[in-house]
């Protein structure tokens, strides 16, 4: 196996949460080598979500140990925290668009905060690009609410590309689009990692997806994992459960 | 059935006092997080700008109506003792004293707290506030602590210019039933007040505006998720606000008479 060589970026041993009397993770175990792409598969509500929430440290664990980029994120204070979320991106599943601004703005807001280096036409040239990448290079300066559904989702995978953070967090990021646009939305997950050596985590429910851009897959079910291997080991999995999945 | 009751009200109770706690604790991050860089000064001022803006038209229809009624309804008491030259100078008082700051306190809280409390709300809700935090933006400080800044100093300027127009209603109430100058009448109603009376008054609008900005921004901050969430954060910010103005104004009243009686 090759992942002695490559570093480890994001290791979860034994990992809990619960809100109240709901025992959302249970028992996560997860390594991911540098530039991987996991794909989390598992039914709504098993708590894939609050996983990844978790490694961004918008929720804590409340035992285990999670380490992003060789940190145990539970130790970082606020400054640390916000120097591991510049390295880490984070697509919404709602999208979480600030509908106070235009799609310009929402672009220009990571950037402005992240890089005050740059100058406005280094920014603008920044924004272009990205929006082209996802197709919306017409919608610049529309107001998040005039977009359709399949567009926010593209606008925030925008926002969310445009720092080139080193470890990726989607989630959800074909759903609800139609078949071409989730093809669109695959190979560009595919040509951030190839282009810029990204680590990715991919929370879906689509199977095409994961079968385009997962190098490996995970399942997960009432906050354990059940299930590890590439696409094709799960398909063929003896596990009926498993199996079903893919059906 | 007594029983059940008894249990209800020991929830509300503990309900309430958990959101006094709530509020203290928020109060002590506003006062933690306004100091240190970094300074969001464009939303400061952006949120200035909107809070002075959306609140003026009202304030000022409010105030013009106010001054006319007051006059209106002194008029004929004060022509009875003969003392209607005192007229401008009691109008002036009550409105400049207690009138205008508590009446543009509230529709402050109706206009300002209101829409805070909506905005944070749905901005909690469609995850933005951590889409904020994700992005390496303290959402406290770029949210909350510019609004609170902002309706301390607004809901003040707003008070001044409410207790003009309302000056200016007087005037035009006078000149119903009789005639006066507009220069005789300003310097009436300015000449009796005094010191004593302007600075408290001024003094308490300031936590007027302080009190309105924290608890729309509070009840925004922690609102529940769904939509009828958003709804129960505006409504129960416009409650809470309104409360707390009569409760400063109460307090503002007794320290006034503490420190200013002797005169
Ligand atoms: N902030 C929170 N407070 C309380 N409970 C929460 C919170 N976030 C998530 N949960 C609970 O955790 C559980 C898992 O939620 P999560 O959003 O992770 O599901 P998911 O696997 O992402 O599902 P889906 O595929 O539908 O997005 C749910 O039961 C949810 O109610
Ligand atoms: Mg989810």
């Amino acid at each position: 196996m090759d992942s002695h060589q490559t570093p480890i970026v994001v290791e979860a041993e034994h990992l809990r949460k619960s809100f109240g009397d709901n025992h959302v993770l249970k028992d996560i175990n997860l390594r991911l080598a540098k530039g991987e792409n996991l794909a989390i598969l598992g039914q709504s509500g098993t708590g894939k979500s609050v996983l990844i929430k978790c490694m961004v440290g918008l929720l804590f664990p409340d035992a285990g140990r999670l380490l992003v980029l060789g940190k145990d994120v539970a130790d970082l204070d606020d400054r640390g925290l916000d120097e591991m979320r510049m390295k880490v991106g984070f697509l919404f599943q709602s999208g979480a668009l600030y509908d106070s601004m235009t799609v310009r703005e929402n672009l220009e807001f990571p950037i402005r905060r992240q890089m005050r280096s740059k100058s406005s036409a280094e920014i603008s040239a920044l924004v272009e690009e990205s929006l082209e990448n996802v197709g919306l290079s017409e919608a610049i300066d529309v107001m998040p609410v005039e977009l359709s559904g399949g567009m926010r989702k593209r606008l925030g995978l925008a926002r969310t590309l445009i720092l080139k953070p080193e470890i990726m967090l989607y989630d959800e990021p074909t759903t609800g689009l139609d078949p071409i646009t989730s093809r669109g939305i695959s190979s560009l997950i595919l040509e951030v990692q190839e282009k810029y050596n990204t680590t990715s985590i991919i929370v879906t429910h689509d199977l095409e997806c994961t079968r385009i851009v997962a190098n490996r897959v995970v399942m997960l079910e009432k906050g354990i994992c059940v299930a590890e291997g590439t696409y094709e080991d799960l398909r063929q999995s003896n596990d009926p459960w498993v199996r079903s999945f893919f059906e | 059935m007594g029983k059940a009751g008894g249990i209800y009200h020991a929830a509300a109770l503990n309900d309430f006092f958990k959101e006094v706690s709530y509020l203290a604790l928020f109060t002590g991050r506003f006062f933690r997080e306004v100091l240190p860089p970094p300074y969001e000064l464009r939303q400061f001022i952006r949120q200035s700008y909107l809070i002075a803006f959306r609140s003026f038209p009202l304030v000022g229809i409010t105030g013009f109506i106010m001054g006319l009624v007051l006059t209106i309804q002194t008029q004929p008491i004060l022509t009875q003792f003969g003392a209607e030259a005192w007229l401008p100078a009691m109008v002036s008082l009550s409105l400049i004293r207690e009138i205008g700051p508590v009446i543009t306190a509230l529709i402050c809280a109706g206009e300002v707290s209101s829409s805070m409390g909506a905005e944070l709300g749905s901005m909690k809700v469609t995850e933005q506030i951590d889409a904020m935090q994700v992005s390496g933006t303290n959402p406290f400080k770029y949210l909350v602590v510019t609004r609170v800044l902002a309706a301390t100093l607004m809901v003040p300027l707003l008070v001044i210019i409410g207790d003009a127009v309302g000056l200016c209603g007087s005037f035009v109430g006078v000149n119903l039933n009789g005639n006066i100058s507009l220069h005789l009448f300003f310097s009436k109603a300015m000449g009796t007040l005094n010191f004593s009376d302007l600075l408290p008054a001024f003094v308490k609008t300031f936590f007027f505006g302080f009190a309105i900005g924290l608890v729309g921004c509070f009840k925004g901050y922690y609102s529940s998720k769904g939509t009828e969430g958003v709804g129960k954060a505006a409504n129960s910010a416009v409650v809470i606000a309104s409360l707390l103005v009569f409760i400063i104004d109460m307090i503002a009243v007794q320290i006034t008479s503490l420190f200013f009686s002797q005169a």
